[in-house]
């Protein structure tokens, strides 16, 4: 019996069909039994034993699995949890209740109910330098050069046989000439090691001006033990020529390390330079000033959590104006009935300091808080090898500098600037041309007090926000004030970071201790020499 | 005659009135049983202290509701020593004089605990030292519940040494009598393993200090010719903030060089961002992390009584927790809360401890206690990577260093001394 047309038209659209499904379903069959292997190997992370689980991990690198990168990542990022009750794997970013828990074999989602339920995959630094390396690895195929050079430079440091024939593979590939210069030298490196006299001597002339730390350390054994004289006597060079430049950029590193220090302190002490200098008012609670404004940046942060970034912009201007408005508060309420008495002045303010910090204790409690620095603030720029800046601190040192040029501004440009200067210059005189003197007193001390706020902003990106952040401060505030020259902000600027850079220098070899003593020192002997400091002020008005 | 009756009248009154008052006294005495908390509350060491003042607050809240102690109900007397080293030693005087306490639980610093020490000694009271400190003591009157440096510094160090394979040591601390001692004894033991002396760099900073740029870059240049390196830290404090945070800006990563530190715990880190500081180490011998019942129902009671599901437990809590259920076990043990029976009835009491196992007091007044590694994780825990598989006995005088070796601390009769040369046979006449 003949088919019926139309079947016999559908039967190509059958058999194509048929094989459509059965080569579906091979597939799936295969996918599944990837999944397996994956399963397999994964799952023996669930050990407890670091060391069982460093086997898995080696296992999984060797096995070339595709997603072995991505499992690598997970695990190393803290990303990789499973669930107590069943042992199932889920990649879970961020662990709080309500978020999401994506499965890792089936990519299906869970909400997370109770973050106890799942426990994370952890590893120990064997296990975390064992992944970097494998990651390493791959990361040589990268598309990102950036990404490829890291690589190279991790294997450079722990060069072993499979990682040299990777990079011997590689280098003729490579298209960008820094990595493939930086291959270079990780495989003379390794023919420094390893290789004959006179691949040594080659490899000796080619990394000639690395100054890469693990070829400085590979020539200092050749110099040390080699066989051959001649390479000994050429590695002793290469190692002269690479120290020399070290200690050139160890001199760069330092003043850097000392002008950040000096930017520090000019930060905190510039406020003090406008109530002190300008003023005249010993102003004890000064640091606490600064410690608002570092509660303050804390508080701005708790209240913007998902802009990191823009919170520390917006803290500037509020821990101004917190700090500037207790200021006033305390010019207002107490300093006012003081002036002219200094020791009365001191014991007020030294009292209002304690009340300050015991109110953050019950306030804040006294536990320190927690300010995270914003992503375009972290990390460092590398400049080579040997000399990196740090981005914090290039940020504070720039931010600084805003700072003293602002003030410096108001203080010349202004009609508040102005009257400031007339009053602190003659009292007298300033009222008889009809300045509201009192005033004048009023916002003076709140600028000063405003620019110690916004000096705890910086400070909440390097130190504890704390209680005591301001008692740790106070001292070098009036070192600097007092050795720059009363009343002169220039003097606060150069003091301080000459002060820094000095201690800086003599850091290394005297001990932050000894360092901190020798500059504490060399004030006294110098103020003695010159009481009104670096730069004094001239005239009627130093007398005043 | 009117006027002298008046007189004796008043006089009448005022003794009667006396009388009242000191029965009342004697009444209240007589109702409960004090506990005196010698923790500052205010100055630089509040940020410590205060949360241990919490913690006797709470474990004594708890015993007074499981029906208190001899059928007396438990009553803290907390004052307030200010962070002032010499105030402790008048405080403690007011505690027990004044206040009548049976115990003391207090001090952070070695330097407190130094002060307290001829007070506790001379009115023959106790005092329970809850945090980790450099050894070389061993009084009558105090009980170590923190750790001895065989039960923290020495077994972190063997973990590096063996586990890491570290050849080149950084000892950095604070420049106080803690950071001395345990570096002094580090160094007697790193150089007996046969470490060389220009393989070890020993750096002091002062208090609170907080530019850690040079060091922080000193140590990567002396960690970076070669041999794995390690810094061992007792940097206390507020310094250990700027000093995390500059390790993160420079990007000294703990696969690099491992930090690992005695001063810091949980409550430490609650202060730091601690994304970039995943790896590094801490040796204690309890965190939070910890996976045991007693533990968590701990945990659990902790948040019910701060009402804060964020606040974390650390190391010198579980000492006090510790110190506390001892000195229960004694009195109970002593039938008294006397403190000369109970230092007798507290030696060989052991207790649970918050890891699942048991501490038990030793002779020398020092504790068993389990030795943890634990490398810090992104959400501010440590995650338990080495342990000893069972309990140490605290060492009170360490075995490391010259004219400490020979001597022994053993509080039961018939050696009742805290410093006996094993050598000479001899007791030295301190107390201490």
């Amino acid at each position: 019996m003949p088919l019926p047309r139309s079947v016999v038209r559908l039967l190509p659209f059958f058999v194509l069909w048929m094989c459509v499904t059965v080569l579906l379903s091979l597939s799936l069959d295969a996918r599944s039994a990837e999944k397996d292997e994956i399963l397999a190997q994964v799952s023996a992370l669930l050990v407890k034993k670091f060391d069982d689980k460093a086997r898995a991990v080696a296992l999984l690198v060797e096995s070339g699995h595709p997603r072995t990168e991505e499992i690598l990542r997970l695990i190393k990022d803290g990303e990789l949890y499973y669930r107590k009750k069943d042992d199932r794997l889920f990649s879970i970013p961020l662990a709080e209740t309500g978020a999401q828990a994506t499965d890792l074999l089936d990519a299906t989602a869970v909400v997370i109910e109770k973050t106890r339920d799942f426990k994370k995959v952890t590893l120990n630094n064997l296990m975390r330098g064992q992944i970097g390396l494998a990651l390493a690895e791959i990361g040589l195929k990268s598309e990102d050069p950036k990404q490829r050079e890291d690589a190279v430079r991790k294997l450079l440091g722990e060069l072993s046989d499979e990682s040299v024939a990777v990079l011997r593979k590689r280098i003729g590939a490579e298209p960008v000439s820094a990595v493939r210069e930086l291959i270079s030298i990780a495989l003379a490196v390794n023919d420094l090691k390893n290789g004959d006299e006179a691949a040594r001597l080659l490899a000796v002339e080619r990394v000639e001006g690395s100054l890469e730390p693990p070829v400085r350390s590979a020539l200092t054994q050749v110099a040390e033990t080699d066989a051959s004289p001649v390479v000994k006597q050429k590695a002793q060079l290469a190692l002269n020529g690479i120290d020399e430049q070290i200690r050139w950029y160890g001199m760069v590193e330092t003043l850097y390390f000392g002008i950040s220090l000096g930017s520090v302190l000019v930060l905190a002490g510039i406020g003090l330079a406008i109530t002190f200098g300008v003023m005249g008012v010993i102003n004890m609670a000064h640091g606490e000033l600064i410690m608002l404004g570092a509660y303050t940046t804390y508080v701005i942060q708790q209240l913007m959590p998902n802009h990191l970034g823009a919170s520390i912009l917006v803290a500037i201007p509020a821990a101004f104006m917190v700090s500037a408005l207790v200021g006033v508060a305390i010019e207002r309420g107490v300093i006012r009935f003081l002036y002219g008495r200094p020791l009365e002045t001191l014991l007020a303010t030294f009292g209002i300091s304690l009340i300050l910090q015991q109110a953050v204790r019950s306030v804040f409690s006294p536990l320190n808080r927690s300010v995270s620095t914003p992503e375009w603030m972290s990390g460092m720029v590398e400049i080579n090898p040997v000399l990196s800046l740090t981005l914090s601190r290039l940020y504070i040192i720039l931010f600084c500098l805003l700072v003293f040029v602002a003030l410096v501004m108001v203080l010349k440009r202004t009609s508040l600037g102005l009257q400031v200067r007339a009053v602190s210059q003659n009292r007298a005189m300033a009222r008889a041309m009809g300045v509201r003197s009192k005033w004048v007193d009023a916002m003076t001390f709140g600028l000063g007090s405003g620019v110690a706020g916004v000096a705890g902003v910086a400070l909440s990106q390097l130190t504890n926000v704390g209680p005591n952040l301001g008692q740790a401060y106070i001292i070098d505030s009036f070192m600097v004030v007092v050795f720059g020259g009363v009343g002169n902000l220039w003097g606060t600027l150069v003091a301080g970071l000459s002060l820094g850079i000095a201690n800086k220098v003599l850091e290394p070899w005297a001990g932050a201790v000894l360092a901190k003593i020798l500059v504490l020192v060399f004030i006294i002997l110098f103020i003695q020499k010159r009481p009104r400091g670096l730069f004094p002020q001239r005239g009627r008005a130093a007398e005043g | 005659m009117k006027t002298k009756a008046s007189k004796s009248a008043v006089i009448g009154t005022l003794s009667a009135l006396a009388l009242s008052v000191s029965m009342n006294v004697a009444v209240a005495a007589e109702d409960t049983i004090k506990v005196g908390i010698l923790h500052s509350l205010s100055g630089t060491m509040a940020i410590s202290e205060t949360t241990l003042k919490d913690t006797m607050l709470m474990l004594i809240e708890e015993q007074n509701k499981k029906g208190g102690l001899l059928g007396k109900q438990l009553e803290p007397v907390v004052v307030d020593p200010a962070s002032n080293w010499p105030l402790f030693a008048e405080k403690a005087r007011e505690l027990i004089e004044k206040n009548g306490v049976d115990a003391i639980f207090g001090a952070w610093t070695s330097v407190s605990r130094k002060s307290v020490l001829p007070v506790v000694e001379e009115l023959d009271s106790i005092m329970f030292y809850p945090v980790q400190y450099e050894g070389e003591e061993s009084s009558k009157n105090v009980f170590y519940t923190g750790a001895a440096p065989n039960q923290q510094a020495v077994p972190a160090v063997d973990y590096l040494m063996n586990d890491l394979g570290v050849e080149r040591w950084v000892l950095a601390g604070t420049d106080y009598v803690y950071p001395r001692t345990t570096n002094k004894i580090l160094e007697a033991y790193l150089k007996a393993k046969g470490v060389a002396p220009e393989d070890i760099m020993i750096n002091y900073t002062p208090f609170g200090h907080s530019d850690w740029q040079s060091i922080v870059s000193d140590i990567k240049k002396f960690g970076s010719e070669g041999k794995k390196t390690a810094v061992v830290s007792t940097i206390n404090g507020d310094a250990n903030v700027p000093f995390y945070k500059e390790l993160g800006s420079q990007g000294v990563a703990a696969g690099d060089i491992p930090v690992v530190a005695f001063s810091v715990g949980e409550e430490e880190l609650s202060g730091i961002d601690t994304a970039p500081l995943v790896g590094h180490l801490a040796a204690w011998n309890y965190f939070m992390s910890v996976d045991a019942e007693t533990n968590d129902s701990f945990i659990e009671s902790w948040h019910a009584y701060t009402k804060d599901e964020k606040r974390v437990s650390n190391d010198p809590m579980e000492a006090h927790y510790i110190g506390f259920n001892m000195w229960i076990e004694a009195v109970k043990k002593a039938g008294t809360t006397d403190p000369k029976a109970v230092q007798e009835s507290i030696i060989g009491v052991a207790v649970p401890n918050l890891t699942g196992g048991y501490s038990t007091m030793m002779p020398n007044h020092h504790i068993t206690k389990p030795v943890m590694i634990g490398e810090i994780q992104d959400d501010g825990q440590f995650e338990v990577v080495w342990q000893t598989s069972g309990t140490v006995a605290g060492d009170a005088w360490s075995d490391y260093l010259e004219g400490s070796r020979d001597i022994i601390a053993d509080w039961r009769a018939p050696l009742s001394c805290g410093n006996y040369n094993t050598k000479t046979a001899k007791c030295s006449g301190q107390n201490f």
